[in-house]
């Protein structure tokens, strides 16, 4: 299979690829790490007529944490969160994640930034931003811009990216002590899309749940946050009857299809399982 | 048509130029213009891993890579394992003693892949080389071969005494 024939261009800095996307506008993509990207073309499902791949652009591709936040390029790749070891100690909630994705081929050329970009509700990483409430870094040429996950998501394939715009960075606040977080999706065998997946970040001072996070993959038109779940648990000591209440709310909450995956009622049944497992894996996390 | 580029590739080790559109993927470029039909195409779709190369290191699906994305870069295949004085690479003999093969369309990649693998971690686990290898498929094998072929190379690499090569039936 062979893309439809366009232009392409691999500026070496960030002015430059900007300027590029605005003067070939709707017509322009980014090319990233490619793997949804290139397949896509490849069926020709998407047909840009100009990529501006921005993989020579230097200082895109770092995980580090300054001033209250845990900062990811976006152009860092699956494998750089598999190879960090702060990643492992403090937030394993990304290895989880990242685990789950495709394969070592695939995470060694995907990029986080391209994950959550593409907005596909079948990708594992924008449930996990979801949970961690995390803040997407836009530039354009006019400077940069912060947007809030929750505000993100538009649609299908829709973001808050517009043409002439390049996500650069993806900012998670740090988490209080006394946080914990995982993430886990059922799939059909091994790198497979989530039939379903369910990110879990919390937060338990004093034996209160301070903080609670809930992102769902897969099972609705765009990432989800499960906030009916989130606010029972929110202020309360986290009991089994609450767990079992939050778990059935984002079940119901949720609107996955039926596809070659499963029909609705497994796929929210499935929801409802994670998410309880989820809340325990992330109490049992907590430091 | 797009204009097309020139590009440079250093393929196991020689720089290569070519006239390359955009639109063509790595894997085009490896087979059909320099020539190396040891890169196989399986599923086309970033499946199989039958097209595993190396790009700069990096074990890779080639295609799902432009390769326009390799201009300046090293692509290493198959062609390039055998060691200097043109004796079997460890992963190559690997597979040789172990029975890792039977059709041998899978092999090319899941070495490639399996070279990067122990690069990273030459004493892996039989859970992280399963895990490790999940992104190539073999129809032939059933796998155990395969991973009893990795132990054995990473033996090999590492100066130690070379596990049992009798053959696992299941
Ligand atoms: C076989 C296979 C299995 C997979 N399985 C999974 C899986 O289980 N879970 C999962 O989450 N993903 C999966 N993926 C997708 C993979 O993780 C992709 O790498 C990821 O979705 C996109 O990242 P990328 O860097 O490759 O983006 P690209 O393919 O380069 O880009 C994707 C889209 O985002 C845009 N974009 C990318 N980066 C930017 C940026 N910085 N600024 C603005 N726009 C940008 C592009 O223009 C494009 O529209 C799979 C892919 C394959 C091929
Ligand atoms: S041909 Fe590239 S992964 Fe199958
Ligand atoms: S040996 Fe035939 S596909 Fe692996």
């Amino acid at each position: 299979m062979i893309p439809a024939a366009f232009d392409y261009a691999a500026p070496a800095t960030l002015n430059e690829a900007l300027a590029l996307l605005k003067k070939h506008g709707d017509e322009a993509k980014v090319l990233a790490g490619g793997h949804s990207l290139i397949p896509m073309m490849k069926l020709r499902f998407a047909s840009p007529g100009y990529l501006v791949d921005i993989n020579n652009i230097p200082g895109l591709s770092y995980i580090k944490e300054e001033g209250g936040f845990l900062k990811v390029g976006a152009l860092t790749r699956e494998v750089m969160l598999e190879d960090s070891e702060m990643i492992h100690t403090k937030y394993p909630i990304f290895i989880d994640a990242s685990k789950l994705i495709a394969d070592a081929q695939v995470r060694n050329m995907g990029t986080i930034g391209g994950n959550i970009a593409h907005g596909d509700a079948a990708n594992d990483h924008p449930a996990v931003m979801l949970a961690l409430r995390a803040e997407v870094v836009i530039t354009g040429e006019g400077g940069a811009r912060t947007v809030p996950i929750d505000e993100f998501f538009f649609g299908f394939y829709s973001t808050a990216v517009q043409p002439g715009e390049i996500l650069t960075e993806i900012k998670i606040p740090i988490p209080a002590k006394g946080s914990g977080g995982a993430y886990h999706k059922l799939e059909r065998k091994v790198g497979d899309y989530a039939t379903a997946g369910v990110a879990v970040q919390l937060t338990i001072d004093k034996g209160t749940c301070t903080y609670i996070g809930i992102g769902l993959t897969n099972v609705n038109a765009i990432p989800l946050r499960a906030k009916r779940a989130e606010d029972v648990l929110k202020g309360n000591k986290i009991t089994d009857a609450l767990i079992e209440q939050a778990a059935q709310f984002a079940a119901e909450d949720c609107s996955p299809s039926t596809d070659l995956r499963g029909d609705i009622e497994y796929k929210k049944a499935l929801v409802k399982v994670l998410v309880k497992r989820m809340i325990h894996k992330a109490m049992d996390r907590v430091k | 048509m797009q204009m097309e580029k020139e590009i440079t590739v250093t393929i196991n080790g020689e720089a290569k130029k070519a006239k390359v559109e955009p639109r063509l993927l790595l894997v085009h470029l490896i087979r059909e213009d320099f020539n190396m039909t040891g890169t196989h195409i399986g599923c086309d779709t970033t499946h199989c891993g039958a097209c595993t190369v190396l790009l700069d290191g990096k074990s890779v699906k080639s295609c799902t890579i432009l390769a326009i994305q390799a201009d300046g870069k090293k692509v290493s295949t198959v062609e390039g394992l055998l060691n200097a004085d043109g004796t079997l690479a460890a992963i190559q003999e690997a597979f040789k003693e172990n029975h890792a093969l039977h059709c041998g369309f899978c092999t090319p990649g899941m070495m490639m892949r399996a070279t990067e693998l122990l690069q990273k971690n030459p004493n892996p686990s039989e859970d992280e080389i399963r895990w490790g290898i999940s992104g190539n498929l073999c129809r032939c094998t059933g796998y155990n071969n395969i991973v009893k072929a990795i132990q054995y190379a990473s033996a090999k690499i590492r100066g130690e005494a070379l596990p049992s090569t009798e053959p696992i039936f299941v």
